[in-house]
């Protein structure tokens, strides 16, 4: 018998422990699994953008805004699909090409170029009157809070390649 | 027969108590409207849980139709509402019985709230009572994508947003709940069926019990 009595572990004790402790690890073993199953689309990499052809050639770009539709292909899961998406494409005074994303930054729906007469030289939403400038910066005491995403774009031989629609911070 | 039956089980497994816990006890006269008929506000309760029983029941039937499948929801839900009968009548019920059981919960945690019931020793079940306000609104949300069409896919679009806008995790939480970060598609479906079908309703039954014994034990509150 040790002299310590009160420091050692009564059989009952180690047998909670160990019960504790196996147990612990048998859920631990079953959870394990369903929660990375759960949460794997939080984990999957982000996929950097991959630029489809906007079918539109560099020359027919001008210092208007040009309304151009292009198709992506969409992978959802399972699901393939191809999916129209719509850019308000033109050349800026350095000749610098912009895309905008006509996404109003409001509710979503879609804004168009110069098709309010009550507001000529604008991206105007029908929705709610939001309206944006040439550069798609949202006019203030309108609805929207941040100016048109801007897409990726490269120009290959001559034509133009759209990538994913970037956000801009709160103008 | 019937009397028989219950005798030959009762002698075995001694069922009467049980069946005296759950079913046979004094209602106080302050919450009978027979004697008050002011006390009709003390069904609110139950009437929640009576809306609440229709909601599983008809949504297990609906289940034995509907797809939570992008392609075929919409289908499935047309075709069982249309083509099945008395389609119209379930879907009715789970479609509507959704709305009521809120309305009912409203009223019940009115009742609670101004007659001041969820005083000590009452804290508990004020808390476990709010969950479960929680869980059916939850309930109520992740249901509304699954018939697929414009106002559902539209109202769930809006409901991501404001997961998104959650402090720090809000990103993760809505690709959590999406399982996408930008689609709201196929995987969406498959996540919101999911947790209207399996993961709130567990919830649901255990926040119900834990309500339904606390009530048992600590009684119902007294009169005004």
């Amino acid at each position: 018998m040790s002299k310590d009595k009160k420091n050692q572990v009564s059989r009952r004790q180690f047998l909670n422990y160990t019960l504790t402790g196996v147990g612990g690890f048998m859920a631990a073993g079953m959870l394990a699994p369903m929660v990375r199953f759960a949460i794997d689309p939080v984990l999957q990499p982000d996929e950097g953008g991959e630029f489809v052809s906007a079918k539109i050639s560099e020359e027919d770009i001008t210092t208007e805004p040009k309304r151009v539709a292009f198709n992506v292909e969409q992978v959802d899961a399972w699901y393939e699909s191809t999916v129209e998406k719509v850019a308000w494409v033109y050349k800026q005074e350095d000749g610098s090409i912009i895309a905008l994303d006509p996404t109003c930054t409001h509710l979503g729906c879609f804004v168009g170029w110069n098709d309010n007469e009550n507001y000529p030289e604008h991206f105007y939403c029908p929705c709610h009157d939001g309206l944006y400038t040439k550069d798609g910066v949202n006019v203030p005491n309108t609805p929207p809070t941040a100016p048109l995403a801007v897409y990726e774009h490269k120009i290959e031989n001559g034509i133009l390649y759209l990538g994913k629609a970037i956000p801009r911070e709160e103008a | 027969m019937l009397q028989k039956i219950y005798d030959w089980i009762d002698e075995r497994v001694d069922i009467t108590p049980i069946w005296r816990d759950i079913a046979d006890h004094e209602v106080p006269e302050h919450v009978n409207p027979a004697h008050h008929f002011s006390a009709f506000v003390y069904c609110f309760g139950g009437l929640t849980f009576f809306v609440t029983v229709i909601q599983i029941l008809s949504g297990m039937f609906l289940t034995m139709y509907y797809v939570p499948d992008i392609e075929n929801a919409w289908n499935s839900v047309f075709y069982l509402q249309q083509e099945v009968a008395h389609g119209q009548i379930v879907r009715g019920m789970h479609h509507w019985g959704a709305s009521v059981v809120i309305v009912m919960l409203f009223l019940h945690t009115l009742r609670v709230f101004f007659q001041g019931a969820y005083k000590k020793p009452r804290e508990l079940n004020w808390i476990v009572g709010v969950l479960l306000f929680f869980v059916m609104l939850a309930l109520g949300l992740t249901g509304y994508l699954l018939p697929w069409d414009n106002k559902a896919l539209f109202a769930t679009q809006v409901t991501l947003q404001i997961a998104e806008s959650v402090p720090f995790i809000g990103e993760d939480l809505k690709i959590l709940l999406a399982g996408d970060p930008e689609i709201v598609g196929a995987q969406t479906l498959t996540r919101f069926f999911a947790i209207h079908v399996f993961f709130l309703p567990a919830a649901l039954f255990a926040l119900m019990a834990t309500h339904f014994i606390m009530i048992r034990r600590q009684g119902i509150s007294g009169p005004l």
